[in-house]
């Protein structure tokens, strides 16, 4: 198909369309962009009409945040059916979608909502995965979490639940370095021990993003998955220690609220595309 | 303890249930303040969506209130569908039974009228006829002919001035509402949802037009008034890029627009 093309392990930011002008005139910062594949299920105008433009120019990976793959009722076939539809015509080089749910009883609640890792989750996961992976037959990459609280229900490990996902499911990881930075904060656990055990070489694509700073109850501190700021310092840390035990991968500069000018995103862009480039040339 | 998805989203829309027990921090103690993330998360982002999606109503009761309202409204109404450009279908009826705003009797129609103006923006693109094409045809085909028409054409009436309250309301300079009511298209002939209002006649004409042959249509509207201007009304059609395909009876393909 003529619009398909390989995203490169270089930086991608998600498309804002107040941004739009200021991509077209210069290009250079990025090297491809996400898009928000919801966004894009009205039926046509405006935002088909952009993206139909942007496409020329840049690989487009699609995220989703609808399919609600964690959720314990049947995925909606009315939206997977929308997503074909999308996918079919965009043909991205890339389609991810998230461990989380979103859809139950016939709501939609417009959060990535959080899973106990349990084998009744697992079933209900990889099930959901091969189902979309056959609709849009294309491998899918599952994106990992950001966490606020733990259920006492789950008996095994994020990691290990990931793992058991992708052996049977076949899909690949997107591995948010920000998500693990919060859960780790969140959840008191080391984020460098995280990204040891993660099962890297299934990665095909990292993720970037600021994060508000929040304390619980006791005083403990708490961090929001805002996507409302810049990249924090320990998060770039971690994203360089986790190229060095991967190697370069597509990567993305989330930014979805309190959206900057894009001279400040470009900015951000920039100082990945410059570790990622130490990073190419360290491992290669 | 363990929690499955309908406990957790019944303590997520009801800020007076309990938390579900079973969610805990790395302590093991109880999650509170934890699990009102997702809670906060779910319903700012729906208020947010909600003021997007209804600027005018927002202008017209103030921020406060308007977030306020919004909030009862995500809550009783989540939405049933992951495509937030098209939420709050049910929010003209809501408006219409909420005692608080009983005495802006308007609001629910300019809600249908904003709802109108995003599911026009979004509509799937279709490829308008060649006017020149028309010429081609006798007037007794013309008229005897049914229309296919964009999905992005809307119509609305009420009973109160909305098109003019919209306009007050985003457009600077715009004429003050007077009492009476509107009849109002929305086209989108390129990517800008187009806003006129339109009289009586017009509207019933339009509105006949999606299922009756032109001739039907214009007789339809001549009964509402006799000085109904039929090449006028079908120029807007033509401007608007509305009509996409000419069926002549008795005829099964239509004469097509060219599709690229």
């Amino acid at each position: 198909m003529a619009f398909h093309e390989t995203i490169p392990n270089r930086i991608g930011v998600g498309y804002k369309p107040q941004h739009l002008d200021d991509i077209l005139k210069d290009p250079s910062p990025i090297a491809w962009l996400e898009i928000h594949a919801e966004n894009y299920m009205g039926g046509g105008g405006r935002p088909i009409a952009q993206l139909n433009r942007l496409r020329e120019i840049f690989p487009i990976s699609c995220h989703g945040v609808g399919l609600s793959i964690g959720g314990e009722d049947p995925l909606d076939k009315e939206h997977l059916s929308r997503l074909k539809h999308l996918v079919d015509w965009l043909n991205p080089g890339l389609f991810s979608e998230h461990l989380a749910w979103s859809t139950h009883a016939g709501h939609y609640l417009n959060d990535l909502l959080p899973v106990p890792y349990t084998q009744s989750t697992l079933d209900h996961v990889v099930s959901h995965i091969t189902e979309v992976q056959d609709t849009l037959k294309r491998q899918m990459l599952l994106e990992n979490p950001s966490t606020y609280c733990a259920f006492e229900q789950s008996e095994m490990s994020e990691i290990a639940f990931l793992t058991e996902v992708v052996d049977r499911s076949g899909c690949s990881l997107l591995l948010d370095i920000n998500n693990v930075f919060i859960s780790a904060t969140n959840q008191k656990f080391a984020p460098n021990d995280y990204i040891d055990a993660y099962p890297l070489h299934h990665v095909g694509e990292m993720h970037l993003g600021g994060h508000t700073v929040d304390a619980d109850d006791f005083s403990e501190t708490l961090l929001i998955d805002s996507h409302a700021h810049s990249v924090v310092d320990p998060v770039w840390e971690l994203y360089r220690y986790t190229l060095k035990k991967s190697g370069p991968r597509p990567t993305l500069i989330e930014w979805d609220n309190d959206i900057p000018i894009w001279d400040t995103l470009a900015q951000e862009a920039k100082l990945a595309d410059d570790i990622l480039a130490q990073t190419a040339l360290v491992t290669s | 303890m363990s929690v499955d998805q309908t406990d957790f989203i019944n303590a997520l829309l009801d800020p007076n249930r309990a938390h579900p027990k079973g969610l805990v921090d790395p302590f093991g103690r109880f999650a509170g303040k934890r699990f009102d993330v997702y809670r906060n998360n779910v319903v700012a982002s729906l208020i947010d969506a909600m003021q997007i999606a209804f600027p005018v109503i927002n202008k017209l009761i103030g921020d406060v209130f308007f977030k306020t309202m919004a909030g009862i409204y995500v809550r009783k109404h989540p939405p049933s569908s992951p495509l937030l450009m098209f939420y709050g279908e049910s929010f003209p009826a809501f408006l219409e039974g909420f005692k608080h705003v009983a005495d802006l009797p308007y609001l629910a129609d300019v809600a249908r009228l904003e709802l109108a103006r995003r599911r026009c923006y979004h509509a799937a693109d279709t490829v308008p006829i060649d006017a020149d094409m028309l010429a081609d045809i006798a007037p007794e085909a013309l008229m005897a002919s049914t229309f296919t028409l964009s999905p992005a054409l809307e119509l609305l009436s009420s009973p109160y001035p909305i098109f003019t309250i919209w306009n007050v309301n985003m457009i600077e300079d715009a004429p003050k509402p007077e009492a009476g009511g509107e009849f109002v298209l929305l086209t989108r002939p390129e990517l800008d949802v187009e806003m006129q209002k339109i009289d009586h006649a017009t509207h019933i004409f339009i509105s006949t037009l999606k299922t009756h042959t032109l001739e039907q249509a214009y007789d339809t509207a001549t009964r509402v008034s006799k000085d109904f201007d039929l090449s006028n009304a079908f120029n807007l059609l033509l401007k608007g890029k509305v009509i996409t395909k000419i069926i002549a009876i008795g005829e099964n393909n239509g004469i097509h627009s060219q599709h690229p």
